[in-house]
């Protein structure tokens, strides 16, 4: 520990930590704009400035580390001129079309210059007109809203370990873009969107698919029927003033409802039902001597990332459709029928907490009905959205419950929207199945939960080992991967997912800005609603699920049987990297 | 989005390839490894396309736009290769006040291309430079060797016209 004065009171901090982390301590806020935890501490920005006493000039209070004896203040008058001044030329060339922007409310500059009283026509100049990237499926860059904090850049290269963005050019040139300009569809890009919520302005944002939804509901001769992914329940409640880690479930089928969706299911279902494949195909690939590490195909993004970097690990992957898609598949082929009507008069809408799931929508290879599994799928900031506009007040919901026979769903689905949750899911069942369908086996794995970027456990199964790994955020994925390769480690089932701490930090989730994240970790604590819905249920193994056991008798017969394989399994191609 | 592909196709040689990966190999465990491998590939190609930062990024494990945020920050990397006939157009003061700025412009029209580039066909390229020491000349532009001075807009079309 060591002891320093902020503003003229005395404290004790630890050792190592930089004025901003000390501050906090201290119960004292210091703005942020480029910082971002381990990730991206560059200085850049110049908002987070402070006075240091003996200090030549202001420092940036994000990097500079403490002191015995330091002196720090942090909301003197040259303070507050500097970082007003600051703001006034970042907006001086911002596209100010704050009243209908996608990220008012939320926007972290906007944000500042409320705080900091900021006139928005200080300064005006150049202002060159710059191109808006919509190219990729997934998300729209406008670079006029761009601040060149970098914290995309960081998201995109450090996070994932991807790099197809960056600063090009200098100077009041300097845009964040892809290499020669070429638009992000051109490129690597997987479509993660973990750009898109590191983000403090309205410069990156989703696509927005709302008006699809509004007007499929419209349509009096289809039948819209709606899935919310595990994790959306997790994080939806923050866009409406709950706290991070609030299960708003009951309130978001309501809403749901409300909307006008005629069937209001759940991925829970589907996730089961992935389950029910892949713990099968993962024995099958045991007994049966096929490729081994088995690796998990529930993530969009990393699936395009295996297809770009490591397509050697093609044949690792299961064979098992995500379950955004097993629930399109299973809606326009069993539900369909069962309905008495043409699979193309069934619309069906995807909430997901997923940017991706807007690029694997349209993959080769996931049409079992000869047309798109999923017609429509939006994010969870989408849906909140749309809730605003439709005048639903949220907070005065009731707690409903999905309808059937497509909306039910174990514990084992719920924790899919977890690093570590598909694997506990697919060692749930695949334990019971191997110690001869014993329901004394173990349901709790926690070694494979946390939120850790690369998690190992081994599990004796049934006299035999089965040595696990999971890994979440694709920077981990890589180095897991790289490991495999040279022959440092060996596993027979890996769960791979895109995002760090999975699902619940999505791509498409709600946008907490940096002075939450920098402080809380959001993984743990939307996880954490996870976990406790799975305490909580009855039916903890997916294939206790009635409606799943009801659907194979009626359709599929047994899990990998031939119309299973049709209906819920797809294939992969290695792509070029840089098209 | 417009992809800034260089509009002349790219006709590196084996032996070209040959030197970059030797010039690779020889820097690739340094720190600060791509500086001097991107001088010594340009001085290889003599401008950086993507094909050769493709080949860099490559051999290097690193992405693409690592590379290429690199070649555009220095003013001393070039993505296109210069034409047969290599236009400057003088951009200091004395010339700019004395109206290089509209030459400039003009030039850009003509031609259909920006500064730094060349025309699909390779026969010119333009760059804006620095003083070039003939103030008393301003405006001033050269075409490789030859510098022509006291300008006005309407002589770009007769000097376009020596070299067509």
């Amino acid at each position: 520990m060591v002891n320093i004065k902020i503003n003229g009171r005395d404290y004790s901090v630890p050792e190592g930590s930089t004025i901003l982390e000390a501050a906090r301590t201290a119960g004292i806020k210091i703005p942020t704009l480029c910082y971002l935890k381990d990730i991206n501490a560059i200085g850049a920005c110049r908002i987070c400035v402070v006075e240091v006493k003996g200090a030549r000039s202001l420092v940036a209070a994000c990097v500079y580390p403490v002191n015995e004896g330091m002196e720090v203040f942090t909301n003197t008058p040259k303070v507050i001129e500097s970082r007003k001044t600051t703001l006034e030329l970042i907006i001086s060339n911002h596209k100010r079309e704050c009243l209908s922007c996608k990220r008012s409310g939320t926007c972290e500059l906007q944000q500042l210059c409320y705080e900091y009283g900021i006139d928005e026509n200080m300064f005006s100049g150049e202002n060159p007109a710059v191109e808006i990237d919509d190219s990729a499926a997934h998300m729209v860059r406008d670079n006029s809203k761009c601040i060149l904090c970098r914290r995309c850049v960081a998201a995109c290269g450090v996070t994932q370990g991807i790099g197809v963005i960056g600063a090009n050019e200098r100077g009041f040139a300097t845009q964040i873009a892809s290499p020669f300009d070429m638009g992000l569809a051109d490129t690597a890009c997987v479509s993660c969107g973990q750009c898109i919520i590191a983000c403090p302005t309205g410069a990156l944002t989703e696509k927005d698919d709302t008006q699809k939804v509004l007007d499929a509901i419209a349509d009096p001769t289809k039948t819209v029927v709606v899935q919310p992914a595990p994790a959306v329940r997790a994080s939806l409640g923050e866009a409406f003033g709950y706290p991070v880690g609030t299960n708003v479930e009951g309130k978001m089928i309501a809403a749901l409802r409300r909307l006008g969706f005629d069937k209001v299911f759940d991925t829970n279902f589907s996730a089961d039902l992935t389950i029910m494949e892949e713990a099968h195909e993962f024995l099958d690939r045991v007994q049966n001597g096929g490729k081994l590490p088995m690796i998990t195909s529930c993530s969009p993004g990393w699936i395009r990332y295996c297809e770009n970097y490591f397509p050697d690990f093609i044949p690792n992957l299961s064979t098992c459709k995500s379950p955004q898609q097993m629930f399109g598949a299973v809606v326009k082929t069993y539900y369909a029928q069962k309905l008495g009507k043409n699979p193309e008069d069934v619309v069906s809408v995807s909430i997901m907490p997923c940017t991706a799931k807007k690029y694997e929508i349209n993959r080769k290879d996931q049409a079992a009905a000869g047309i798109p599994d999923v017609d429509i799928t939006i994010t969870t900031r989408e849906l909140a959205r749309l809730i605003e506009k439709e005048g639903i007040m949220f907070n005065e919901l009731p707690d409903e419950e999905p309808d059937s026979p497509l909306g039910a769903g174990t514990g084992a689905a719920v924790i899919f929207g977890a690093t570590g949750g598909v694997m506990e899911a697919a060692l749930r069942t695949a334990v019971w199945k191997l110690t001869g369908e014993n329901n004394d086996s173990p349901i709790d794995f926690k070694e494979v939960r946390g939120v850790e970027g690369i998690k190992e456990a081994t599990y004796n199964v049934g006299g035999k080992e089965v040595k696990v790994a999971v890994a979440s955020g694709l920077a981990n994925a890589k180095a897991l991967l790289k490991k495999i390769r040279a022959g440092e480690a060996s596993y027979d089932f890996i769960e791979i997912m895109a995002c760090p701490g999975g699902c619940v930090n999505g791509g498409g989730q709600i946008i907490q800005p940096a002075s939450v994240k920098n402080f809380i970790d959001i993984r743990a604590e939307r996880a954490k609603v996870l976990y406790d819905i799975d305490a909580a249920e009855t039916f903890r193994r997916s294939h206790e699920n009635p409606d799943i056991q009801a659907l194979y008798k009626e359709f599929f017969g047994e899990p990998n049987s031939h119309k299973a394989h049709e209906v819920l399994h797809t294939s992969y191609e290695a792509q070029d990297l840089y098209r | 989005m417009a992809f800034k592909k260089s509009a002349v196709p790219f006709s590196g040689t084996p032996e070209q390839e040959e030197k970059l990966k030797a010039v690779i190999a020889e820097h690739k465990d340094d720190p600060g490894a791509l500086m001097p491998i991107l001088q010594k590939a340009q001085d290889i190609y003599g401008y950086l396309p993507i094909e050769v930062q493709t080949m860099i990024a490559d051999a290097m494990e690193i992405p693409l736009e690592k590379v290429y945020g690199v070649v555009t920050f220095y003013a001393q990397f070039s993505i296109n290769p210069k034409g047969q006939y290599k236009i400057s157009v003088c951009l200091g003061t004395a010339c700019y006040v004395k109206g290089s700025g509209d030459i400039f412009n003009k030039l850009q029209e003509r031609l259909g291309i920006g500064s730094g580039e060349i025309t699909p066909d390779g026969k010119f390229s333009l760059d804006a430079c620095r003083c070039i020491g003939a103030c008393g000349l301003a405006p001033v532009l050269t075409v490789n060797d030859d510098v022509y001075g006291r300008l006005t807009v309407d002589d770009v079309d007769k000097i376009l016209a020596k070299y067509n």
